[in-house]
């Protein structure tokens, strides 16, 4: 069942109220942005249950189990737990700096949905900047991060805030190269034209060697890398750094930084899916769901990442990234701008 | 609706709903601090000295590095949007640019500036 019709619905309803187009649609939006902070938060929660679960299993145990059916009311009174929480924070820290850090992290994750587009006509705003704006959006993580770090006034807090910027400044080109290779063939940085143009199975950017591959694996490891997870979560390596960035946060403002994360995670998968597996786009079922499908799939992937591979040193990741993946993205960018020109391969 | 207000909306609406979030905490959790309590994290150790200090890190050379490439691939968005209608011209012309700035990349590399110490 397709969800279009009901938001459509909905807002003729609300447009036949008589209010002026202006306040009908600034009304729509913010109904639209509570919508996905909703949804956000409910994705959050079971992204949480299903990674412990997963990493239970992948250590041949069963992870939370006492609380409702195989544990998944664990991560909502975890989060009525976070709610009740003492907010403690220190005497040294710089108060602004400290207070917005969280905001920040987490409106730079929330602001990516704008241009998600989560079915067909599903999409709060079609942008014609889409893939641009969520690349730019994304990277204020990086500034709130560091605002966490500074303002914390602890030294664990201040390496880990560093290292992590470091890590997703360095991580980001690979990515946005990799996304160009993709812009080369539609021709358009909007959402919906990027999906629309892999109408067909064959069509998908993955599928279209000898580019597209290589381009999904790029994006993805440094997707991996941008999201500060495992094998590259050295922000917050907890042998070393306690907690990283958010070591000096209790309470709400660590539960922020919480669930930026694991939206920040969603984000990479539903753009990866976009980009590379067709969006929407399949047979049968309605579109949303294969968006969905799709995204869980790419965030599946990204889990058994975090429990297959260790940990790499700070040198390891910086040359990895600068040495490895910089090249292979370049080199990735002239074979598809190739491929584009002479036609191979054209779909 | 292909506009721009979404933005704008989503931006005050993501800060309001954090903030109001934050509030609704407030109504609901203790606050029993005390000095030990708010001391600085670390590790159970009496903290000592600022944080805020000068230190050796090999960040900002990265950050160099990172500004170069992050304009560049400014440049390369609308070369990819507009590379059906440019044809051969735009092809040779970023293989060019591309080639440039690799060497820049090539010459970091051989500097040692790329090596983490």
């Amino acid at each position: 069942m397709e969800l279009t019709g009901i938001f459509k619905y909905l807002y003729e309803l609300l447009a036949a109220t008589g209010l002026p187009e202006v306040w009908v649609d600034i009304i729509a939006l913010i109904a639209a942005g509570v919508i996905v902070f909703g949804f956000l938060a409910l994705v959050a929660l079971f992204l949480v249950w299903l990674e412990r679960k997963f990493a239970g299993h992948a250590q041949q145990r069963p992870g939370p189990m006492r609380t409702g059916w195989h544990g998944w009311r664990q991560t909502i009174a975890d989060a009525i737990k976070l709610l009740q929480k003492e907010d403690i924070r220190p005497t040294l820290v710089d108060r602004f700096v400290y207070f917005w850090a969280p905001v920040v992290v987490f409106v730079a994750a929330f602001m990516a949905y704008v241009v998600i587009p989560f079915g067909e006509g599903l999409i709060v705003s079609d942008l014609n900047v889409g893939i641009l704006y969520v690349v730019a959006i994304t990277s204020f993580t990086v500034i709130g991060m560091l605002m966490a770090g500074w303002g914390s006034n602890n030294k664990y807090s201040l390496l880990g805030g560093m290292r992590s910027a470091a890590q997703v400044v360095s991580y980001e080109i690979p990515m946005v190269i990799a996304i160009c290779s993709v812009i080369l063939f539609v021709g358009s940085l909007s959402m919906v034209d990027i999906v629309q143009s892999q109408a067909k199975i064959y069509q998908w950017y993955v599928f279209r060697l000898p580019f597209g591959p290589i381009a999904f694996i790029i994006y993805l490891i440094a997707g991996t890398a941008e999201t500060n997870r495992t094998p590259f979560d050295l922000p917050e390596a907890e042998q070393e750094l306690v907690a990283g960035f958010n070591t000096e946060y209790s309470g709400m403002k660590f539960a922020m930084f919480f669930l930026a994360e694991f939206v920040n995670m969603f984000t990479v998968s539903a753009i990866g899916a976009t980009l590379f597996l067709g969006g929407w786009q399949g047979p049968l079922l309605p579109s949303w769901m294969w968006f969905l499908g799709k995204t869980m799939f790419l965030v599946l992937v990204l889990m058994l990442f975090r429990w297959t591979f260790p940990r790499l040193r700070v040198d390891q990741l910086m040359e990895f990234a600068w040495k490895t993946l910089i090249p292979f993205a370049f080199v990735n960018l002239i074979l598809a701008a190739v491929m584009k020109y002479s036609g191979w391969f054209n779909w | 609706m292909a506009s721009y207000a979404a933005v704008l909306i989503f931006l005050l609406l993501g800060i309001g709903l954090v903030l109001v979030t934050f509030f609704t905490a407030r109504l609901i959790r203790p606050s029993n601090p005390y000095k030990e309590k708010n001391q600085t994290y670390e590790c159970g150790e009496r903290p000592f000295g600022d944080s805020w200090v000068q230190f050796n890190n090999r960040f900002y050379i990265f950050a160099l590095l990172f500004v170069i490439f992050d304009v560049e691939v400014v440049f390369l968005f609308p070369w990819a949007v507009a590379f059906n209608q440019l044809g051969l011209f735009a092809l040779i012309e970023m293989v060019i640019f591309i080639v440039i700035l690799v060497f820049g990349l090539v010459y970091a590399w051989k500097k040692g500036v790329l090596k983490w110490v």
